[in-house]
């Protein structure tokens, strides 16, 4: 199957643990007195029009953050920034090609694949979980089409079926991860849709069943399959 | 004395109790305290003055409004009116729109139109986000385009991939082999050639764009009104051109806007006019004048748009192409898309010249489709042999007759009304470019990103024609 990880964590997971005001893109639902926060907070905001600048304002800090983190492109994508935060080891690693990235959880968006699609012997992807990774990402993996033989798109919320279609370029790809993909209307008529679509690749995460009707004495099946990290 | 009904006044004739009790309602009325009717209300009609009036609530219209705001030096700094004749939009050709974007235009104007519309969409949520509502979701389908072409055509579609690469959109030629081999279920016969959009290209709805961009329009302040532009009041200025020429130009500064089912107007007082109605903009065109002239000359000339019909329908085909189908537009100029996960299908085709249907209501020719539509798609695709019509609509173009593209910019003569419009069937894709080109022109006097200077009204007198050759 896969082949074994090179962990190089290239792109290194800087999962931002604190929530900002305005979380970008999330739909949750707050609970307990976080909803009592956000009762008093559109309060203000429906009455005060300095609270509503304010929150503008962060609202634009919050993405102008993404985008710094995903500023390093039309440059060399290994590079060490002025700290030296990445090891020196890395320059005995610059003539080996790079076969597999996990940027799970990672801050990657639009802009940002434009340094993952230089690496022309990509073989194994793994975005699980990314924020910002949506549809438009998915239109550019195609550059990756001779190499990619995995991707893992478990968990990311902006993902959807109209997405997925465009993976039908990538014809070597022979394990998709598509499970636990809040954003897709019908997993299970997905799921198949993506088995019509890429013939040669297990596609892995939906079980179709999940959306019929179950009879009295069976139990519903854990869909969730552990991939590996 | 004793009050009765009826008594022979003193204070002279008529019913002494009903005087009185209608002077008890006016003191009443004038007293604090007591709701004044004294004033009518007047919350339905537009502010009495207004900096900008967009005629045309569509999505050219409110792009136009956006970007004003977002692009004026100063908060508040301008007061903007849209004028929209139905707020339910149900002739408006964006809500009636496919929703589809490309780039596979001939013309490099249009294509980078294209390109920023596509990055416009793609950060929706930063352009118009709105504090405390939730993001826009665009269901957009990043699918892409397939244009097919016969044999004729091929040259003109290699030449114009060439353009659309040197512009930076991503598309590929593809041929007949290759086009089996990717899309198995197409019958290449009598294509030659085809061009595929790998990004920025695919279909949207149209209508979250709308409900986005009047979300946003709110939140900054822009008014909007329903209302039908009546009248346009001008003062005419003479003056000597360089070649000793006297020229009469004319500058609107009222705007009568007429309310619904009523005689009711407002004079709304103003600075600029946007004329953005879409099918109907030749109407808001010769409201000012324009075209009322010696035909060949610069006042005869007409704002070439007028609205023609086209009709969508949607199958039912379970067999049908999977979900990897970009939108196919055939040589014949049939086109057709996927809608949802559930073997739907919509498309459509424009009839020729000679077959145009009657623009004056917006239904639906079912025979259009069994006979000028069903066969080349039947032919193109196997599968659409065994389809089923679920539904159909009809929406217009503001069709550009003389050379379907889009008119942008000032008039010449008629200096304050600047153009929007015409857009032939593209004008929902190129929609925030053109909006943002407007308001370039209007703050800055010259467009500044992209330059739209081929698609001045100018042209339609100097006969210089913008030809566009993909249309669909």
């Amino acid at each position: 199957m896969a082949a074994p990880w090179v962990s190089l964590r290239l792109v290194a997971p800087m999962w931002n643990g604190t929530r900002g005001i305005h979380r970008l893109g999330g739909a949750v639902v707050p609970e307990g007195n976080q909803k009592k926060e956000r009762k008093m907070l559109q309060f203000l905001n429906n009455h005060f029009y300095d609270v509503e600048a304010l929150r503008g304002y962060l609202l634009q800090r919050e993405m102008s953050k993404v985008h710094l983190k995903n500023r390093f492109r039309d440059k060399e994508w290994i590079r060490p920034d002025k700290y030296g935060h990445f090891s020196p080891e890395f320059w005995n690693f610059r003539e080996v090609p790079v076969e597999a990235v996990d940027a799970s959880d990672c801050e990657i968006n639009y802009e940002g694949l434009d340094n993952l699609l230089l690496l022309k012997e990509l073989q194994s992807l793994s975005l699980q979980r990314c924020p910002h990774v949506d549809d438009w990402c998915l239109s550019r993996l195609y550059p990756l089409v001779d190499s990619l033989q995995e991707l893992s798109l478990a968990g990311c919320p902006r993902v959807s079926e109209r997405g997925l279609a465009c993976l039908h370029h990538l014809q070597n790809l022979r394990r998709l991860d598509i499970s636990d993909l809040p954003a897709v209307s019908n997993p299970g008529l997905t799921q198949i849709l993506v088995e019509e679509m890429l013939p040669n690749c297990q596609v892995v995460g939906v079980d179709w069943a999940e959306g019929l009707k179950l009879g009295p004495e069976e139990q519903p099946q854990d869909t969730a399959s552990p991939v590996p990290a | 004395v004793a009050h009765t009904g009826r008594t022979v006044g003193r204070l002279g004739e008529g019913d002494w109790d009903g005087k009185v009790s209608e002077i008890k309602k006016k003191i009443k009325s004038i007293l604090p305290g007591t709701p004044c009717d004294v004033l009518p209300d007047t919350s339905h009609l537009p502010p009495e003055h207004s900096d900008v009036v967009i005629v045309g609530g569509g999505v050219l219209g409110l792009s136009v409004a956006y970007w004003l705001k977002q692009l004026e030096n100063r908060r508040g700094g301008m007061r903007v009116l849209v004028v929209e004749r139905d707020h339910t939009y149900s002739q408006a050709s964006t809500g009636l729109s496919v929703g589809g974007i490309c780039q596979q235009f001939s013309l490099p104007e249009n294509i980078q139109l294209s390109l920023f519309s596509a990055s416009f969409l793609r950060n929706i949520n930063e352009y118009l986000a709105v504090t405390n509502a939730p993001p826009l979701d665009l269901q957009f389908n990043p699918s892409g385009y397939l244009l097919l072409a016969s044999e004729k055509d091929a040259a003109a579609m290699e030449s114009n991939v060439k353009v659309q690469k040197q512009e930076g959109a991503k598309v590929c030629l593809m041929s007949p082999d290759q086009l089996r081999n990717k899309f198995p279920w197409i019958n290449t016969e009598g294509v030659a050639l085809a061009s595929y959009g790998m990004e920025n290209e695919g279909w949207f709805d149209p209508w979250c764009l709308l409900h986005g961009l009047r979300q946003k329009l709110t939140s900054m302040g822009v008014f909007f009104c329903q209302g039908e532009v009546t009248r346009f009041v001008t003062s005419s200025q003479r003056m000597m051109t360089t070649d000793d020429e006297m020229v009469t130009l004319k500058s609107i500064h009222e705007v009568h806007v007429k309310m619904d089912h009523s005689l009711e107007y407002q004079p709304v007082e103003c600075a600029i006019v946007i004329n953005a109605a879409g099918a109907w903009s030749a109407q808001i065109a010769a409201l000012a004048g324009i075209g009322k002239g010696p035909p060949g000359t610069l006042q005869g000339t007409k704002l070439p748009v007028e609205p023609r019909k086209r009709y969508v329908y949607v199958w039912h085909c379970p067999q049908g192409p999977g979900l990897e189908t970009p939108l196919v537009a055939d040589t014949s100029g049939a086109y057709f898309r996927r809608e949802g996960l559930g073997s739907n299908y919509l498309g459509g085709r424009s009839p020729a010249e000679e077959e145009e249907p009657d623009p004056a209501n917006l239904e639906v020719d079912h025979d259009f489709f069994q006979e000028k539509v069903w066969p080349h798609l039947a032919l193109r695709v196997p599968a659409f042999e065994t389809l089923k019509v679920q539904t159909a609509w009809a929406g217009y173009y503001d069709y550009n007759t003389f050379d379907q593209n889009g008119v942008v910019g000032p008039h010449p003569l008629v200096v304050n009304m600047y153009f929007a419009t015409g857009f032939s069937g593209h004008g929902l894709q190129q929609a925030p470019g053109v909006g943002r080109a407007v308001a370039e022109m209007i703050l800055e006097g010259s467009f500044q990103t992209i330059d739209l200077s081929p698609f001045l009204f100018n042209r339609f007198y100097l006969g210089e024609k913008t030809h566009e050759n993909n249309i669909m």
